[in-house]
């Protein structure tokens, strides 16, 4: 079509680029491995937009009159030594993958395949236990009359820790194709998948503490809060 | 070519349709004439940018089109113009944005002699309520609406006692007097509108809103409703009649007060139990009583009648049919009106109220073969 | 065309059967071509709902309708408009084809979950379509769903309609999610040798950053949306605060129905810049192409297309100003709302000085592009009013917001849409769209469109409110409204039957249609350089192309043809300088104005 002769076997010089730009940041190969883990941190940042928009929420309804902070005293929260063992849990789930992640990273990875599997199996059946274990917690909440619809920071609870728990039900879904894969491959050949799970549970456990921190906390901290972003009480 | 003749004449058809157009702001009737004027500065530097641009289009259209003679000139920018573009925008920005801002100054800041006067707003009708003698309007909750009780007026506080209640759907204003509506809705969002008086804002449920307004002009404008608010929202009408001081003081005493509608004789007649039921309940928003078409059948010369039903069957208006529309009216729906009626939980005794009332408004035989006369309450 | 020596020489797996090759595709070619077929048949459904409600408003009572079924057509229409169609097209459709394309990409870069993107988003198209025909039929509370009456009594669709709606646009979200992440990941890890972010053409800059807006602003739909779901399913009172419901009093109290004015909004304007800037991004590449001129101050657009991303999460709350929020909220969101005009504006002049001292060829895709600078301006200039917070009070909720926000949105955008399609059908399909189809239906839409929204906006100047099914006995409203009603209702039938020429011409020109090259319009940018037309899977055969040059590289002196596409290197010209920006405009200046 154009009469410019195709200059198949000609090296690139920087003298050739043109136009704005003119050569001097070269975009980055496509490593599928920085791929994956700018994808996921993309998605982390789409996630973190979701909980923050959920805190403002919470912090505006939190000053209405009716809310009742579920850390008042004789509250369910105020002694929630259940949310701690979860919290404990989350933290192995973290802790063992980031093991897994570690080893991976070792030139002697393909040694350590027992070692790896391991981890990987903590931190999975300790996500599981998290998760049954938050819905224990939901079930006597809701037995001892906190129900979702009870009062606004029953329903703020539920629906924070459901959607905390969704979105670690959903890494369990690649934690569970990871270790099918285990079964076959190296564990060399799957770091980027260990390097994914451990990003993410990493993540989600800060989501976790955060959650905690706030429904743990006394209402006056909440007032703080709010009062900080602007959100003054409404009768 | 023809494309840039088409849009030289799109251009100043644009123009001349503002100069002709039948449509424009409604007759001011309050002291909000500097709205229409910061539009009007708006519209004025908008117009110019708006034929400026196009002309210009239309110029490099016409003189670089392609003819095959010429050759683009290659200038990939001019950092000095765009900067000098960007600043003169900038200059009609701000000469928008700042009388703009001075006069919503003025719109949040009402004045210290504005009486205050509550607009109501429920799906579908407006109420009002003045503050009385003690110039000041009682406390009220939605928590505390009843049947009796339609304002939800606290019956504990003192100045609710006088507080002026109207429910039918006539606002008075005095002329020439600083108003701040004070407002709350009972169910949905609502927005209580007057074109005349240019200022406007939602009622919400939940909390308090408010704005003020001077009527300068005598005369009776429409209320509008202007927050979707559900399928009645184009038929939530009110009238708003703006009159001397001394026409206004006048109508206001005839007006009922809330003390009274505590001490209201216990004994009252049925009907007039069911006239209060039909206007708390909201029901006259789609039922009319004097016969004039709107979202549902009139009440007027119902009772008694051969109603054709949404199934090809006819059905004799009866106490048991008034009863079933209250409680389930889906069940026999009638022909030619949409299925979105509610279900009421109304007592025995208030279906009563309400059937009494509809025969009221009947001149058909009722079901004891008697013409319907209407009770003196 | 020069390759990169160097590249990995890959082996390309094929798709081999039908339904890998067409159905369950991973090719981001193939996945555009779903997304636009879903949204443009949905988006047809949509049409006919606005002609439903302009046969009310024009000719009330000539075709049976009740206040119900109306407010339930108009929320439809306005959800799957902007969401279902606008969106899904801009996104879905023209990020999956040419992003890949335009920077120099052989697909996404995680084409199974962009695959999995497309059938999330058929499936909330079919989610929300089954509100139809659910008892209680479609919600009607708005495109904006604003609660209590979006869940309260008084509202058509308050059994099933709402839910479904809700949990469709869930479903969309995710979809949205999945796309977005590849049309960002890709563009920031996937460009090809030589594709700096600078010499991205404005497509790619726009639909970027609308995604970037679509990642962070979704989760506020998302939140809202699930808010509102638990307070109908659950009794939750996120939004419902005490009610008295048709006499009832209700269980929920103290929820904020303004939070969710507040959360809805948050999307909501972003969302509208989601529309707006890759229909922006576009039209500077087809204004640049058709008038064989560089896109004026390319730099200085990037820069608008960011600061306008950037502006677009603070202005919300002119949405609004008359809802009851804190009004000093009134003056920061004013002043925000108005300070974004300035980037808008610099677009529309650079896209003006495009076209002065240009060559300029009146195609098509031309006509639609110039068309839609003319409306564009309409509308953006009439935002002026709506943003600056006084002139609001009056404004809103009456016509004069439909007529702009179909103006800015409704027609602006899809007249790129179109030209757009007439632009690339040839890339798509290696065959041109019938030319005098084009015409006709580029002079019926635009001049149909400009006639149905430009009065409008005097029945808002006259306070005639939105949202009303009928306007009977009302003293400030003159007969002549009516008459204007029934003249845009007649207009808007026209503009709606005119569409067929374009369907017509869509399907007759893909096999029928003027066989094309591969680049008839002799444009500069990448992907009207790939080896085959249509492109094939990989898009570039076995190396990867190089890309020495931005993409606006039109009528450069010193060169004979009037354009350079990207991939040619200066050497390659016979141009012996370092080739850079400002030795072309020394050059340039030196030798005074354009040459004969």
């Amino acid at each position: 079509m154009n009469s410019y002769s195709v200059d198949a076997g000609q090296p690139m010089r920087s003298e050739d680029y043109t136009g704005p730009g003119n050569g001097s940041d070269q975009p980055p190969r496509h490593n599928p491995n920085t791929t994956a883990i700018v994808g996921l941190r993309v998605f982390l940042v789409v996630v973190s937009s979701l909980f923050f928009l959920l805190l403002i929420a919470l912090l505006t309804r939190s000053q209405y009159s009716d809310w009742e902070a579920l850390s008042h005293p004789w509250q369910p929260l105020a002694q929630p030594w259940q949310l701690w063992l979860n919290t404990g849990l989350l933290a192995v789930a973290s802790f063992t993958l980031q093991r897994a992640r570690t080893l991976c990273k070792r030139a002697s990875a393909d040694h350590h395949f027992e070692a790896i599997k391991n981890q990987l199996i903590y931190s999975g059946v300790a996500t599981g236990l998290f998760l049954a274990s938050q819905l224990g917690l939901w079930q006597q909440l809701w037995s001892t009359g906190y129900s979702v619809a009870g009062n606004p920071a029953n329903s703020f609870f539920y629906l924070m820790t459901g959607l905390h728990g969704l979105h670690l039900l959903g890494g369990l879904v690649a934690w569970a194709r990871l270790w099918w894969r285990l079964q076959t491959k190296q564990p060399a050949r799957l770091r980027p998948s260990v390097e994914l799970c451990a990003i993410y549970w990493h993540y989600l456990l800060f989501v976790w503490l955060l959650i905690l921190a706030l429904f743990i906390s006394p209402p006056e901290t909440f007032a703080q809060i709010a009062a900080f972003c602007g959100f003054t009480p409404v009768q | 070519m023809a494309f840039a003749v088409v849009l030289i004449i799109l251009i100043v058809a644009s123009v001349i349709f503002h100069f002709v157009s039948p449509w424009w702001f409604t007759p001011l009737a309050s002291n909000w004439g500097p709205i229409d004027d910061i539009l009007i500065i708006t519209l004025v530097i908008t117009a110019v940018v708006f034929v400026a641009l196009g002309l210009f289009m239309v110029y490099c259209i016409i003189r670089y089109r392609h003819t095959g003679g010429h050759r683009a000139h290659y200038e990939p920018e001019n950092k000095k113009l765009e900067w000098w573009l960007s600043g003169v925008t900038s200059v009609g920005i701000i000469a928008m944005l700042a009388p703009g801002l001075a006069v919503y100054s003025d719109f949040v800041h009402p004045p210290a002699n504005a009486t205050q006067i509550e607009v109501v707003g429920q799906q579908w009708r407006w109420s009002f309520r003045y503050p009385g003698g003690d110039g000041q309007l009682g406390t009220a909750d939605a928590l505390n609406i009843t049947d009796d009780n339609p304002f939800g007026l606290n019956p504990e506080d003192p100045h609710s006692q006088d507080d002026i209640l109207v429910q039918g759907s006539e606002l008075h204003l005095p002329i020439d007097q600083p108003v701040k509506f004070v407002m709350r809705s009972k169910d949905v969002l609502h927005n209580f509108y007057v074109p005349q008086f240019r200022a406007k804002l939602d009622l919400v449920p939940g909390l308090v809103s408010s704005f003020w307004v001077t009527p300068t002009k005598a005369g009776e404008f429409e209320i509008l409703c202007a927050e979707l608010c559900g399928i009645g929202h184009y038929n939530m009408r009110a009238k708003v009649i703006v009159e001397s001081p001394g026409q206004f003081q006048s109508w206001l005493s005839k007006q009922s007060t809330f003390s009274r509608s505590l001490t209201r004789d216990s004994t009252v007649g049925l009907i007039e139990q069911g006239q209060q039921l039909a206007e708390s309940r909201g029901c006259l928003a789609c039922h009319s009583v004097d016969g004039s078409p709107s979202l549902a059948p009139t009440w007027k010369d119902l009772y008694g009648k051969q109603e054709q039903l949404a199934d090809g069957t006819q059905i004799t208006v009866d106490d048991n049919y008034l009863k079933e529309s209250i409680l389930a009216p889906n069940a026999k729906m009638v022909a030619g009106y949409p299925p979105v009626m509610v279900a009421y939980q109304f007592s025995e005794q208030q279906l009563q109220a309400m059937i009494a009332y509809t025969k009221s408004l009947s001149t058909r035989p009722g079901d004891d073969g008697q013409p319907a006369t209407r009770e003196e309450p | 065309m020069a390759y990169a020596e160097d590249a990995e020489v890959v082996e390309l797996h094929e798709p081999q059967s039908f339904v890998t090759k067409y159905i369950w595709s991973q090719d981001h070619k193939v996945i555009a071509i779903q997304y636009s077929l879903t949204a443009i048949v949905v988006g047809l459904i949509a049409l006919v709902l606005s002609a439903l409600m302009r046969m009310q408003l024009g000719f009330p009572g000539a075709i049976e309708m009740d206040a119900s079924s109306y407010y339930q057509y108009m929320t439809m229409h306005g959800m799957i408009m902007v969401i279902y169609l606008l969106t899904a097209l801009f996104l879905g459709g023209f990020g999956n084809y040419l992003i890949p394309l335009m920077v120099g990409a052989r697909d996404m870069v995680f084409p199974f979950v962009n695959m999995l993107s497309y059938w999330f988003y058929l499936l909330s198209v079919l989610v929300l379509l089954a509100s139809f025909f659910v008892p209680g039929g479609p919600t009607g509370a708005g495109w904006t769903l604003y609660p209590p009456q979006a869940i309260s009594q008084g509202t058509p669709g308050i059994e099933w309609g709402i839910i479904l709606m809700l949990v469709s646009l869930v479903i969309f979200i995710v979809a949205a999610t999945m796309g977005g992440l590849n049309y960002v990941t890709t563009v920031i890890q996937a460009r090809t040798h030589g594709m700096t972010l600078l010499r991205m053409p404005l497509t790619v800059w726009g639909i970027f950053m609308a995604t970037i807006l679509a990642l962070l602003a979704f989760p506020a739909l998302f939140v809202s949306g699930v808010m509102m779901l638990f307070d109908k399913t659950l009794g939750t009172s996120f939004f419902m605060p005490v009610m008295v419901s048709m006499g009832q009093t209700l269980d929920h109290q103290g929820g904020s129905p303004v939070l969710f004015q507040h959360l809805f909004w948050f999307f909501g304007h972003p969302e509208v810049y989601i529309v707006a800037l890759p229909a922006f991004g576009i039209v500077s590449d087809i204004i640049s192409t058709h008038a064989r001129k560089n896109i004026f101050g390319y730099k200085m657009m990037v820069w608008a297309i960011i600061a306008i991303g950037v502006l677009s999460f603070i202005v919300w709350a002119h949405h609004m100003y008359v809802s009851g929020m804190n009004p000093y909220f009134g003056f920061f969101f004013a002043t925000t709302t108005l300070l974004i005009a300035i980037p808008t504006a610099l677009k529309v002049y650079n896209w003006l000085l495009t076209l002065w001292r240009g060559n300029i060829h009146l195609t098509v895709p031309m006509l639609f592009a110039l068309a839609f600078v003319l409306t564009f301006v309409v509308g953006g200039l009439t935002g002026l009013f709506l943003g600056n917070v006084i002139v609001d009070i009056p404004l809103s909720d009456t016509y004069f917001v439909v007529a702009h926000f179909h103006m800015v949105m409704g027609v602006a955008p899809i007249l790129v849409v179109f030209g757009a399609i007439y632009h690339w059908y040839p890339k798509i399909t290696g065959r041109m769209l019938n030319d005098t189809l084009g015409k006709w239906h580029f002079w019926i839409t635009f001049l149909g469109t400009y006639l149905i929204y430009f009065p409008m906006h005097y029945l808002g100047f006259l306070g005639m409110p939105r949202r009303y099914f009928a306007y009977d006995n009302y003293a400030f409203i003159p007969d002549s409204a009516q008459s204007l009603n029934a003249f845009i209702t007649v207009t808007a039938l026209i503009v709606g039957i005119a569409q067929l020429l374009f369907l017509v011409n869509l399907a007759w020109s893909a096999v029928r249609g003027q066989k094309a090259d591969s680049n008839p319009w002799r444009a500069t940018s990448l992907e009207w350089q790939t080896p085959q037309t249509p492109p094939v899977h990989g898009n570039w055969g076995k190396r990867m192309p190089v890309v020495y040059r931005w993409p606006y590289d039109y009528s450069m002196p010193d060169v004979e043809e009037d354009f350079v596409p990207q991939t040619i290197s200066n050497r390659e010209l016979g141009i012996s300088d370092n080739g850079d920006l400002h030795s072309h405009q020394q050059a340039t200046t030196a030798s005074g104005s354009d040459q004969t």
